[in-house]
């Protein structure tokens, strides 16, 4: 396309929302990781004990979550 | 496509994680020491007291020994996260690309890592800090944590409805107009939610200043090292790819091509 205009880019075509969508499951999974991470047995607990809370403790104060 | 896109960002983000990592080792852990042995200052002082008004506490269990938690937890913990938000990141790329903007791959990546920064980290930052060790009280956690995210929330909802009021926007009043008045339209949400949330301060008066400081100051070089990687990685090598399957040409030959 040489005769396209100087100064655009020839824009990638947007993938399809369905094609998309079935990924959404793996996004989900990525934010519940997220929340092992900066909230669990923090206020709200799926697992019993602290064992997770403790693990993780110092990377869920210096990555800004709310802690003790 | 989706898929490569989605093992990229989670690669990409793995590697952001150990720069992290590395980061938070060197620069982030001393500063979580001093607020520990400010706060088991505290805790002797109490017990102390308290033992000569006869009572006796006991000190917590600890179910993690503090190396532990030096060392492969904080490794597990920005592991996890830094790989999450690169797959998260890269389904949002998936998304945005060729519809957000009508900018190459590789500036999408940049300018989606940019506004993740302030709108994940940054502006619910601003409002509730990060704070060390011994701030906090724990009986306020919940409340703390609710507003946290609620904040997070409001603050990646107000820039979800920017990006459209920009494209919107764009057509009518060019580029630079759109993204300004879409840009104030976002800070002007977030300072009105920030106004709003109640407000909370729980340091200890005699809490040591400095420690703070550089405790907020890596906290948030951490994540800046994590969304650099990400918006400008992720966009390289997507940018590469796109060029060699055809999905993507450039308008000047782009210095770096990658064979
Ligand atoms: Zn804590």
């Amino acid at each position: 396309m040489s005769d396209k205009a100087i100064g655009s880019d020839i824009v990638s075509a947007p993938i399809p929302v369905r094609e998309i969508l079935p990924w959404i499951i793996f996004g989900a999974l990525m934010l519940l990781a997220i929340y092992f991470v900066g909230a669990e047995e923090g206020a709200t607990s799926l697992i019993k004990g602290m064992y997770v809370h403790e693990w993780v403790h110092d990377s869920r104060h210096l990555l800004g979550f709310p802690c003790h | 496509m989706v898929r490569s896109l989605l093992i990229r960002g989670m690669l990409v983000g793995f590697v952001a994680g150990l720069l992290v990592f590395g980061f938070a080792k060197i620069f982030g852990e001393p500063q979580v020491d001093r607020a520990i042995a400010f706060e088991t200052a505290m805790d002797d002082a109490k017990m102390k007291a308290d033992a000569a008004k006869g009572i006796h506490d006991r000190p917590e269990p600890e179910l993690v020994s503090r190396p532990m938690q030096a060392s492969f937890g904080l490794l597990t913990g920005v592991m996890v996260y830094a790989t999450a938000f690169g797959g998260l990141f890269a389904l949002v790329f998936a998304f945005a690309n060729g519809r957000a903007t009508e900018l190459g791959p590789r500036a999408v990546s940049a300018l989606l890592a940019l506004t993740g920064f302030v709108a994940f980290y940054m502006v619910p930052n601003l409002k509730y800090p990060a704070n060390p060790p011994s701030v906090g009280h724990p009986d306020t956690i919940t409340i703390r944590t609710e507003l946290y995210f609620a904040m997070m929330a409001l603050s990646i909802a107000a820039m979800a409805v920017a990006a459209v009021l920009r494209k919107r926007l764009a057509p009518k009043l060019g580029v630079w107009e759109a993204a300004i008045i879409s840009g104030a339209v976002y800070i002007v949400a977030v300072m009105v939610v920030a106004a709003i949330l109640p407000p909370i301060n729980e340091v200890p008066s005699d809490f040591p200043a400095v420690v703070l400081w550089h405790f907020r100051v890596d906290s948030a070089a951490m994540q800046i090292i994590m969304w650099m990687v990400l918006g400008l990685g992720f966009g390289a090598l997507t940018e590469r790819s796109f060029i060699a399957k055809g999905l993507y040409r450039p308008r000047l030959t782009p210095a770096l091509v990658w064979r």
